[in-house]
């Protein structure tokens, strides 16, 4: 087990870099540079920037300078003058990990009890509704349901503030557009995970030992039926992180979602290069996180 | 006696009837039809009934609310956001189409290589696919489409911006694929009649694609049918952010966000193409849902 998880964070940082030299390779083969766009400078001062940067240099020292800049994080930011990538992460990231964690939390709670409701519930209203919900839940595109949803409960009803971000009240709106296609998809897998445990014969001798029916449905069934919704967190992780990049735009929360595409857009390769880096790094530690708890939700799993 | 006559049923046969059955799939094929079709034939019948086409602007009128003429109104320039949609559609199930068509040759091809060359061969192959499934491959996409000039792509008439989209995301939505392909070669490359085709002397690369990758059909068509949904929805994501398609072509993304800018205003915008795209999604999600039960009754159900 101890062993597992070492090897794994020890696999984390080549392949980090892996995907660092990916994505500088897009960068290079692209055409045009970070500095011959809109603004025309003299020679002599799109030379000195170009020095700045090490642009000039041949590539893999251009790399290694990046990579360098982006461990000890003085790597300054391309279009941001006076600003380290470090910094700019450091400070709007915080505020998509909010979106991100809100968004998450609210698709689990939504999500399970619904599932657990539609199971215990076959074939009744109850089921029958939320299942239906879930389904066009799963099929309204996010940057559809966020504006919609300003329409109706900003604009409209006129109970929450459009956009920006001050404040829970601001929050809702996003966390609800980001999370709700998640916690339509976590309601069917825990529907399915939940019918499933609730015939086996564990679920049985607890029943039969006569605990309550809560119980049983939490402390023993609903471990076993959250496997599945374990494993979806990993790759659902990766699809909050893209999706807050349209949740951002559309409520204008000051995030890094969008900052990164603005920086992909304004060729700001340093920033890209971070971003691209620093998200990489947190979805491998979550991806081992799920995988931990994977074996502790079932004790026949075993790490190799 | 009587001679009983025992008819057998082919695996397609089979899949037929369980399909049909289900009824919201096969009603899902209906309005996918219709919504083809629309978007088809529906520019060339709005010219002839109600005589506008899609470039044509009545500068005058400005963004009118839905009205007989135009039953989705028009846009800020005064053009029909009817035919835009429609126009708008065909970009979007192209993108679509030819996306999931890459998707299919590059995943079907890796996935049996990787299952039929085996060994550490298979094990560095499948390494990469799961290397690239731990990524956030949509930054990487986000990347490519805002470095890559689309002028520098266009290819005879088509616009770069949608080459640049085939290939983008074709590119990166065939990883599950290739591990679907490569867990069915796997199993079936030690079958008997693999055994026979090589017995009577057919070369290694003939059974792996005459023989062995017919066979993964099923499974094939059943987790295409769910990328082309997924496939159009990272397409209209990208074109929201303003990194896709872009004028004067129109795709149902970049016209919710068109909508999305102008709704407090014309809510119209939004609300036809967003409607019709979730329409389109809500059925190709279903279509697959269905397929699956019908072609593939082992995999699990969610």
């Amino acid at each position: 087990m101890i062993g597992h998880v070492v090897r794994r964070l020890a696999a984390i940082l080549p392949l980090v870099l892996l995907l660092a030299f990916s994505t500088f390779l897009l960068l290079q083969l692209a055409p045009g540079g970070p500095f011959d766009a809109e603004r025309n400078f003299p020679p002599e001062i799109q030379k000195q920037l170009e020095a700045r940067f090490s642009l000039d240099a041949p590539w893999y020292e251009q790399f290694g300078t990046y990579i360098v800049g982006l461990a000890d994080g003085t790597l300054p930011s391309m279009k941001r003058p006076g600003l380290t990538v470090g910094e700019l992460i450091g400070s709007s990231f915080p505020v998509s990990l909010t979106l991100g964690t809100l968004a998450m939390g609210f698709a689990l709670c939504l999500g399970i009890t619904s599932g657990i409701i539609g199971a215990i519930r076959q074939n009744s209203i109850w089921d029958w509704s939320t299942m239906s919900v879930a389904l066009i839940g799963i099929s309204v595109p996010n940057f559809v349901l966020g504006p919609l949803l300003i329409l109706i409960f900003a604009l409209g009803l006129g109970w929450v503030p459009p956009a920006r971000w001050e404040g829970l009240e601001t929050m809702i709106l996003p966390a609800v557009t980001l999370g709700l296609a998640y916690a339509a998809y976590i309601a069917r897998l825990t529907r399915a995970g939940m019918l499933e445990v609730i015939r086996t014969d564990f679920v049985r001798t607890a029943r039969a030992k006569g605990l309550a029916e809560h119980v049983v449905v939490i402390r023993h069934a609903l471990r076993g039926a959250l496997l599945p919704v374990i494993t979806y967190l990993g790759p659902a992780t990766a699809r909050i992180i893209t999706g807050t990049v349209v949740i951002e735009k559309i409520f204008q929360v000051p995030g890094l979602g969008y900052y990164f595409v603005q920086s992909a857009l304004d060729r700001d390769y340093s920033m890209v290069l971070g971003v691209v880096c620093f998200y990489a790094s947190i979805l491998m530690v979550l991806n081992l996180l799920v995988d931990i708890a994977y074996t502790w939700l079932d004790p026949r799993v075993k790490l190799a | 006696m009587t001679k009983q006559v025992v008819a057998g049923s082919s695996l397609w046969a089979d899949a037929w009837k369980r399909w049909r059955r289900h009824r919201i799939s096969v009603a899902s094929a209906v309005v996918l039809t219709l919504v083809v079709a629309f978007c088809v034939l529906g520019p060339m019948l709005t010219e002839a009934l109600l005589g506008h086409t899609y470039e044509a602007q009545n500068r005058a009128l400005g963004a009118a609310p839905p009205s007989w003429v135009h039953p989705f109104g028009t846009d800020i320039l005064g053009r029909d956001v009817m035919v835009r949609t429609m126009i708008g559609g065909r970009v979007s199930l192209a993108v679509a189409l030819v996306a999931t068509a890459v998707s299919l040759f590059v995943g079907v091809t890796y996935g049996a290589l990787s299952g039929f060359l085996g060994g550490r061969v298979d094990a560095v192959m499948m390494r990469i696919v799961d290397l690239m499934l731990s990524t956030p491959y949509l930054l990487l996409v986000i990347v490519l489409m805002a470095v890559i000039p689309p002028s520098q792509v266009s290819i005879g008439g088509l616009d770069g911006s949608i080459i640049l989209m085939f290939a983008a995301l074709g590119l990166v939505s065939w990883l599950i694929l290739a591990r679907i392909v490569r867990g069915q070669v796997l199993a079936l490359k030690e079958r008997e009649f693999v055994e026979a085709a090589r017995a009577i002397g057919v070369k290694p690369l003939t059974i792996l694609f005459r023989h062995i990758v017919p066979n993964t059909l099923g499974p094939v068509i059943v987790y295409s049918t769910l990328t082309i949904p997924s496939v159009m929805l990272s397409e209209a994501f990208l074109s929201f952010l303003g990194l896709g398609i872009r004028e004067p072509e129109a795709s149902w993304g970049t016209l919710v966000n068109d909508g999305a800018n102008a709704m407090s205003v014309f809510p119209w915008l939004l609300i036809f193409p967003g409607a019709i795209m979730t329409l389109t999604l809500f059925c190709l999600n279903f279509l697959g849902d269905g397929l699956r039960d019908a072609l593939d009754p082992s995999a699990s159900r969610t």
